[in-house]
């Protein structure tokens, strides 16, 4: 049963991934990221290192969706390419 | 422009998923990064932490030891970039701002 | 409810300082004010537990700029000066550094190499505790320029 749970948390990271990359919206990107990030840091608790899916977690998906939020508004909305 | 990214995308995951398949498997107790002695015959570094982290510093968490003890140097730097992103990050934004 | 002029609305706390929150709503404002100090809360245990379970300085004032940024979002950057103020966050960051360095110094003048806990001036504890406490020291440098360096990147991207 362990590789299933596994396999659905590598399933979503690419699929946020490529979510990001494609929509046009500029914060559903940003939201994107931010499942992308929660997700590896499941990932890394998966493979023990506490640590490091700690500092994923708060950091990545935390203070960097802040971040991004306060840029986008400063900017536009929409993506242009 | 779009086919492009998807056909780099994925020669990049031909090169990533190459590689994996030839690491050894996760918690295998005979890859040679879980041996105490290396194929060299000196102790590999984690031996050493592992026998002797709590005896050195009285810190049960491991990784805390490793970062701020034996290698403080690179928490010294990580700790010098942080700053300069932030004094970095002050100067760039206010200097667009006062020049209008 | 909704005829009543604009000046009505603002919440008590920020008549007469000439300040605005970006909403008027209170379930936004209250929530947020409640739940920031539990989350600071969080962010001292686990800087100060991060010798027996995981966590650290890193990660303890990533949370502890996330109270921060919490209560910059939802009462707008001019009330929450109040909480950190935007003219002294760099400055902060920069003593957190000093602590950081100072403590490798310290050690060099009383005879041992940069950063070697062993050589720090409390000759009443065992050598073990001493890099038990000369950890500590340095996370608390680690601790105060990461809280100050995220705020102080977001007070910047808003002009403040």
């Amino acid at each position: 049963m362990h590789w299933l749970i596994e396999f659905i948390l590598f399933f979503i990271l690419v699929v946020t991934a490529l979510t990001a990359l494609n929509v046009r919206n500029l914060l559903a990107a940003v939201v994107a990221m931010n499942v992308f990030s929660f997700m590896a840091a499941i990932i890394m608790v998966s493979l023990g290192a506490v640590d490091v899916a700690f500092v994923e977690a708060v950091a990545g998906a935390g203070v960097i969706g802040v971040y991004s939020v306060v840029a986008i508004r400063l900017t536009s909305r929409k993506s242009q390419d | 422009m779009k086919t492009l990214q998807y056909f780099l995308l994925l020669a990049f995951l031909g090169i990533l998923v190459g590689t994996v398949i030839h690491l050894p498997p996760r918690g295998d107790i005979d890859s040679p990064v879980h041996q105490t002695v290396n194929p060299a015959g000196t102790l590999v570094a984690g031996t050493y932490y592992i026998q002797h982290a709590y005896k050195d510093t009285k810190t049960p968490n491991m990784v805390v030891a490793v970062l701020a003890d034996y290698r403080a140097y690179d928490t010294l730097g990580e700790v010098v970039i942080v700053f300069v992103g932030g004094i970095a990050c002050f100067f760039i934004l206010n200097l667009r701002r006062r020049k209008p | 409810m909704s005829d009543k002029p604009l000046t009505e609305k603002i919440p008590r706390y920020c008549k007469g300082t000439g300040m605005m929150a970006p909403t008027d709503s209170p379930i936004v404002h209250i929530a947020c004010r409640g739940i920031s100090p539990f989350i600071f809360l969080i962010g001292l245990y686990v800087f100060f537990h991060g010798h027996y379970s995981p966590g650290g300085g890193f990660q303890g004032g990533v949370l502890m700029a996330a109270t921060i940024l919490l209560l910059r979002l939802s009462l707008g950057t001019g009330l929450s000066q109040v909480v950190m103020p935007a003219s002294i966050t760099l400055r902060l960051s920069a003593v957190g550094v000093l602590i950081f360095a100072g403590t490798g110094v310290i050690t060099m003048i009383f005879g041992g190499d940069f950063l070697d806990y062993h050589f720090l001036p409390l000759p009443w504890l065992d050598p073990a505790y001493l890099r038990y406490y000369g950890i500590l020291l340095i996370e608390v440098g680690v601790v105060l320029t990461v809280m100050t360096t995220l705020i102080a990147i977001y007070d910047d991207l808003l002009g403040y």
